[in-house]
């Protein structure tokens, strides 16, 4: 009976971290592999996972926050990589993952919809009756954010937090709610933009607003195949997955 | 129970029990075992904590109101009229009960975001939905109606029909019927799908995401603060969660005594 459950368990858990569970029907003889991947990876990871060739590559998208969060909970997927280095430093500082590694970095953008934007630039953020979308402070969008409108004068920075409908959990939040018209504008990725196919626009922030974001990426103690995870790893720096990134609309990891 | 010598099959029923009952519990207690009730009362003085429980009442209240409302008479004609097309109108009604949370998002948004279907009605009504309490309230009640149409249709599938027409040839009128006979009557079931209902609309989190978003105060329910909790304040989490489950057992036990004292009534008369 024993048996029978912690199979049940395990797929419950699965469903509940939005894996597929492919584990029945994909493989063949390759391992599996593992990787949790803050949500603004997706379009990268995904093409490069096809052509990884050391496994194959199952993925669990979702805000960098709540990954790391499943993790201190004894989660143990092979890879995790992050829109920060925060996250992974902290989980590494905790014992939980090999030593981390920048493998890539993005800029922040303003995001609006492609035809008949209300918004235009910053400034227009403030005007009333402008609903926003953006990261909760937990996820790191949502940090890098916050860091943007601390730079900018209170009063704008107060203005442009009061037209805020929304806190997302991930990117796919802002995402979902721009391309629906659900508000007028929203923090995003130059690459989350390039994913939606010409659906939203990027307005580009001041040189002096922009912060610096290095996506940070390790295995995972306890991995189930840290060989497979180490070349991932190794493909993203030099190889099919800095291709992948590199279309996707990524750069590279900031210089210190 | 009282089997004087449990066959292979009875120690197989007994059994698959006890797997339901450990399975089904163990994560309810374990939210119990990790929170101590200081824990859970400092949780609530946390930030945001008892506003997302004022937003969680507040909302699923005005959905249930609204279900209720226009539930209670819808349920009564399908139950008490038979007419073409009838059980495909029950089925209608009742697919969301099967729909994934984060589908009744998407379709919500398709039919009433901005870019929806209506959108542009309601945008030229002046009214906003998405992003707003208003928003939230919807969302609650299109995914909490349909337990209540099924308990209340239910419920008034069982009151005696020659009550009603009893009711009827003393000159009470439909209405009349409607509220003094029929509704009394089919109180346990109303009361069953009430429950189920809020159960339900206080643990809404997909569609309400989708649709009206998070942001503290305005659309932030607790299921959404617990979300919002998980990945930076477990013990925090843990413990709106604990408060969560205190409702929603404390509104399914109130309701198991309400309507056995109701369906005991019933019995006596």
């Amino acid at each position: 009976m024993r048996a029978w459950i912690l199979p049940g368990l395990a797929v419950l858990a699965l469903a509940g971290c939005g894996a597929d569970d492919e584990r029945a029907t994909s493989g063949g003889d390759k391992p599996q592999l593992t990787v949790s991947a803050a949500a603004s990876l997706k379009t990268a990871f995904t093409r490069y996972g096809e052509q990884f060739p050391g496994a194959s590559a199952r993925f669990s998208f979702a805000g960098s926050d709540e990954l790391a969060a499943q993790i201190r909970q004894g989660v143990e997927p092979d890879v995790y990589a992050a829109a920060n280095t925060k996250l992974p430093d902290e989980l590494f500082a905790a014992g939980l993952v090999e030593q981390p590694t920048v493998f890539a970095g993005n800029r922040l953008v303003l995001a609006v919809p492609a035809e008949d934007a209300e918004v235009g630039s910053l400034e227009d953020l403030q005007a009333e009756g402008v609903n926003l979308a953006i990261g909760s402070d937990d996820v790191p969008v949502g940090a890098y954010t916050r860091t943007v409108l601390e730079k900018l004068p209170p009063q704008q920075s107060r203005a442009i937090l009061a037209n805020v409908r929304s806190e997302e959990p991930e990117v796919a939040g802002i995402t979902g709610k721009l391309t629906q018209g659900a508000v007028d504008a929203g923090f995003l990725y130059i690459s989350d933009v390039r994913a939606t196919d010409g659906a939203l626009k990027a307005i580009e922030l001041a040189e002096g607003l922009q912060p610096s974001v290095a996506y940070g990426v390790a295995v995972v103690k306890g991995a189930m195949q840290p060989e497979a995870a180490r070349a991932f790893i190794a493909g993203l720096l030099d190889g099919a997955g800095a291709t992948a990134l590199q279309d996707a609309g990524f750069e590279p990891p900031p210089g210190e | 129970m009282t089997v004087s010598r449990p066959g292979w099959f009875g120690v197989l029923l007994v059994a698959a029990l006890t797997v339901a009952l450990l399975f089904l519990t163990l994560p309810i207690v374990a939210i119990f075992v990790d929170t101590g009730p200081l824990d859970l009362v400092a949780s609530l003085g946390e930030e945001g904590a008892l506003e997302a429980l004022r937003l969680s009442l507040l909302c699923s209240a005005a959905a249930l109101a609204v279900i209720v409302l226009v539930g209670t008479p819808a349920a009564y004609l399908l139950a008490t009229r038979r007419f073409h097309g009838r059980a495909a109108i029950v089925t209608l009604v009742e697919l969301p009960l099967v729909l994934p949370p984060a589908v009744a998002g998407i379709g919500l948004l398709a039919a009433l975001g901005p870019n929806g279907v209506l959108g542009g009605l309601i945008e030229d009504a002046g009214i906003q939905l998405v992003l707003t309490t208003a928003g939230v309230i919807l969302a609650l009640t299109f995914v909490a109606a349909p337990f209540y149409l099924r308990q209340a249709q239910a419920g008034f599938e069982a009151v005696e029909t020659t009550w009603l027409d009893a009711s009827r040839t003393l000159g009470a009128g439909e209405a009349r019927t409607f509220l003094r006979v029929a509704i009394p009557a089919a109180g346990p079931g109303l009361i069953a799908g009430f429950a189920l209902a809020w159960g339900r609309a206080l643990g809404e989190f997909g569609a309400t995401l989708m649709f009206a978003g998070s942001f503290r105060g305005i659309t932030q329910t607790v299921p959404l603060a617990i979300y919002e909790r998980f990945s930076t304040d477990f013990t925090g989490a843990l413990a709106l969660s604990a408060v969560l489950v205190a409702i929603s057992g404390a509104l399914l036990l109130s309701v198991k005594l309400l309507s056995g004292s109701a369906w005991l009534g019933g019995a006596a008369r």
